[in-house]
């Protein structure tokens, strides 16, 4: 009971802490746009590759779709801030881009999630480019030309704030019967059923869990980048979330958070290589990968629960 | 006599053209201590998986006797068959090797705790209460089987016994009354056999539940169960206590060859 | 009628591009059990080497193939010797970052080597166009028909008749088992990779002339449909990535003919889901169960 409270009490003074650490750096004049840009598209990474994380990495489930629910959330902000153009507009958006990708998601979901490993990948990925296909044709959706002057209703605050709220519900998620269920069917679906666990429920459970979170990523994407297309979407945009989570460690939840900040800063550092920098960029996660197969951290997570349960060690 | 539990009647399975288990019917009561034997490849691990829904029969009903009432639980999913009260463990150990002893344990308690779904996520009292409910469950489970002093190592770094054990330990946590146990004594020396016997009879005793054991290991099967299924060409041989198999002249054949 | 026949040419001629393509996914999967993402990419220096040995070096049509065949099959088996071998034994979602790491290292070292400009394919055979009474065909067509056709023979026969492709299938199966026979395990991989890759090198020189464009990233989508190919065959089976390869094909020039181009892909994936919920293997793929 103590350690707990005193855990949440070290992650919270954190939370508080990086908040006005960047609230002075930018006061300072330190982060200038450039910068805040970089923290931005960081921050809407890590609520993208945490909700993806979630699927792959503790539920076992390997989803290749998860730029289409982004899309979902991004298109509900889209069409919706240029009516309603205030805060609670941008937050209505948002919840209405959620409800709509929770339906996808069951709707992909049900009857997808039977498929195993890879044939679920790539059937997902199919899902995420129909939903992407049915945006470029619509009309509501202004086809493949996208939307353009999407008001800025998101600040970095607002991001940083969400993605803070977005990490604390996965967390809870995964320390969870829930949490426990998904890692069970995970390690072995056929024991985790003869334990009288409903598998699909539980799969479902966590994709549509990812998907919410997906959709919560791209409506700060389209309310901050304040312009959005459907190619916006595409393949390489869920791969990109998906490089994000193996790069920090398939069921790391710390590692999609380093992950995120390195890639995102080595992006903003290879800004000035022009045409070297994808080069320089693939080559890096060959050669990460390839001496880190575990990616950078394995599962590690980083908790304030253990380190006080080896105080209490120690003292003994 | 004694109430009826399940009863399975004229089981059929084919794969493909072979006839894994043909016409079998079995009953079990409730508190037996049951003992199904035959030689390799005679059908016994089918038999179980058809009565746990692992495996879906191509013939026959399945009927348990639960407190709603009897159910007929063939065509119904193993997670079905398994909230109806009936469990068991595997013959190649299926643990959740990553995952902790403790967890292990608590997995298999998932539908006896709600905690519910939001307020899991948004940790109100009623979480708290319901998780500290459950561990304090599965503690008390792992403490009576002697695994206290492991329930925060994960699954996979236990000796092979102890995750035998570990096993039935989860089995136990669905709160099951029907146990099966596919070969608990696989790969143990005698000493350990021994205790597993014990242990065997002590959780069908305290937890007052029916365990069905697959075994290979005549001694074991034959001090410690009440009846026994004798299983041959996935057809039924013999049935009856342990003296009557033992002059059975049908089984002794199977068993020791043409020439007993 | 007559639409529909020539829609059929004209589904058949792509599909057989598919195809090709599909066969070198499902190949490899089939032994390593790795969607290679680099595999378009190999497609794409397939048709870039046969734009400059034609341009450059004038080769003659049949030259340019095989050159290209043999310079993808260097390619593929450098690629999985530097990339992949090491990764033989990680979790299988590592390797497959890394292979999406050499895709962006192709298409963007093409970039930037030769600029991401569009160029025409150098014609190096003339077309013409035959007319079977209302159906037109053009010898083009007709040539990666009859080449697609031969080179899918060709692999058949290598896979079921030679000592490799023996191998091959040996190691598809159980590389551990294989290994214990005497099967050299790396050998058989990289041999899979120079074939898989070979048949890629074909396709791009025959879409360099069929389409007359060739491009840096023009491997990407029509990779990522040939490993839709390769799944609705049945991943793992040759004949499964044809089938797979000519049914695509065919049903994007069916949907592009009645008026729905815009949805032509979705209609693709919306048939791969169906097909993997009906048949959750692939048409050609055998089902495995778990045993309990």
């Amino acid at each position: 009971m103590r350690t707990r409270l005193k855990a949440n009490l070290v992650w919270a003074g954190l939370m508080i802490f990086g908040f006005i650490l960047i609230d002075g750096l930018e006061f300072a004049g330190i982060i200038n746009t450039f910068i805040e840009n970089m923290l931005v598209t960081i921050g809407i990474n890590v609520i993208l590759a945490i909700g993806l994380n979630l699927i792959i990495g503790f539920s076992g489930q390997f989803s290749l779709g998860h730029a289409g629910f982004m899309a979902i959330g991004a298109y509900a902000t889209g069409i919706i801030t240029p009516t309603i153009t205030t805060i609670g507009g941008f937050y209505l958006s948002m919840f209405i881009g959620v409800i709509i990708a929770i339906i996808a998601a069951l709707i992909v979901g049900i009857p997808t999630l039977r498929l195993r490993g890879d044939y679920l990948a790539i059937a997902t990925m199919g899902a995420a480019e129909i939903i992407r296909l049915l945006i470029n044709n619509l009309k509501i959706t202004n086809g493949a030309a996208g939307i353009f002057n999407i008001p800025a209703l998101a600040s970095w605050a607002t991001v940083y704030v969400i993605m803070c709220i977005t990490t604390i519900m996965t967390v809870n998620f995964i320390h969870s019967r829930s949490g426990r269920a998904i890692m069970a069917i995970r390690e072995d679906e056929i024991a985790a059923e003869a334990m009288g666990l409903n598998t699909t429920r539980w799969k479902l459970a966590a994709f549509v869990f990812g998907a919410a979170t997906a959709a919560v990523g791209g409506s700060l994407h389209a309310a901050y980048i304040q312009t959005i297309a459907p190619s916006d979407f595409n393949i390489m945009a869920s791969i990109a979330i998906l490089i994000i989570v193996v790069l920090g460690g398939v069921g790391s939840i710390t590692g999609t958070f380093v992950a995120a900040i390195v890639l995102g800063a080595l992006d903003t550092i290879l800004q000035n290589f022009g045409t070297l920098r994808m080069i320089i960029y693939s080559l890096a996660l060959i050669l990460i990968m390839i001496f880190k197969p575990a990616g950078l951290l394995g599962t590690w997570e980083l908790s304030f629960k253990r380190f006080n349960r080896q105080e209490v060690a120690d003292h003994e | 006599m004694s109430s009826p539990l399940l009863t399975a009647t004229q089981l059929v399975k084919n794969f493909g053209g072979l006839n894994a288990i043909s016409n079998v019917s079995v009953h079990f009561d409730q508190n037996e201590l049951i003992g199904l034997i035959g030689p390799n490849g005679a059908g016994k691990t089918t038999l179980f998986n058809l009565l746990t829904g692992v495996t879906p029969v191509s013939a026959g009903t399945i009927s348990l006797y639960t407190d709603h009432g009897v159910k007929t639980v063939n065509g119904q999913t193993p997670a079905q068959v398994a909230q109806a009260g009936v469990s068991r463990t595997f013959q190649n150990i299926r643990l959740f090797k990553e995952l902790t002893v403790l967890d292990n344990v608590r997995i298999a308690m998932t539908n006896h705790y709600h905690e519910g779904f939001i307020s899991s996520l948004l940790r109100t009292p009623k979480f708290y209460r319901t998780e500290t409910a459950m561990t304090v469950a599965a503690e008390k489970l792992i403490a009576i089987f002697d695994l206290s002093a492991v329930a925060d190592q994960p699954a996979k770094n236990l000796p092979y016994g102890v995750q035998r054990r570990l096993e039935i330990v989860r089995a136990l946590a669905t709160k099951p009354k029907l146990l099966f146990l596919d070969e608990p004594a696989a790969g143990m020396n005698p000493e350990e056999t021994a205790d597993l016997t014990r242990l065997i009879r002590q959780i069908q005793q305290d937890f007052h539940i029916t365990v069905v054991l697959i075994e290979h290991d005549m001694s074991l099967v034959m001090t410690v169960v009440e009846r026994l299924y004798v299983l041959e060409h996935g057809a039924l041989l013999a049935e009856g206590t342990p003296r009557e198999i033992q002059q059975n002249p049908a089984v002794i054949k199977a068993y020791l060859g043409g020439d007993a | 009628m007559q639409t529909i026949g020539q829609q059929l040419i004209n589904g058949l001629s792509l599909g057989s591009i598919y195809a090709l393509l599909a066969l070198g996914y499902t190949m490899v999967y089939g032994i390593i059990k790795l969607i290679n993402f680099a595999h378009g990419d190999i497609y794409m220096l397939g048709a870039f080497w046969g734009y400059y040995v034609i341009n450059v070096l004038h080769f003659s049509f049949i030259a340019a193939m095989l050159s290209a065949m043999l310079f993808c099959a260097l390619v593929g088996v450098i690629i999985e010797y530097c990339a992949y071998r090491p990764l033989r034994h990680s979790p299988r979602i590592t390797a497959l970052i890394t292979a999406i790491g050499v895709s962006f290292l192709l298409e963007n070292g093409m970039s930037y080597l030769f600029t991401a400009n569009t160029r025409s394919f150098p014609q190096v055979i003339k077309t013409v166009t035959y007319h079977l009474g209302s159906l037109q065909i053009s010898n083009v067509q007709l040539l990666i028909l009859g080449t697609a056709c031969g080179l899918m023979l060709l692999l058949e026969l290598i896979i079921k008749k030679t000592t490799m492709g023996k191998a091959m299938r040996a190691v598809a199966v159980d590389p551990t088992a294989a290994q214990l026979v005497g099967i050299n395990l790396n050998h058989t991989i990289s041999f899979t990779f120079a074939l898989g890759s070979a048949m890629a090198g074909a396709a791009g020189v025959l879409i360099g002339l069929y389409y007359n464009s060739i491009d840096p990233l023009m491997g990407m989508t029509p990779g990522i449909k040939a490993f839709v190919a390769a799944v609705i065959g049945g991943i793992g089976s040759v004949p499964g990535a044809s089938l797979g390869g000519f049914i695509i094909g065919i049903l994007e020039t069916a949907v592009q003919a009645i008026g729905l181009s815009a949805y032509k892909d979705a209609v693709v994936y919306l048939v791969l889901i169906v097909i993997l919920l009906v048949m959750p293997a692939g048409i050609f793929g055998k089902n495995v169960k778990e045993k309990v």
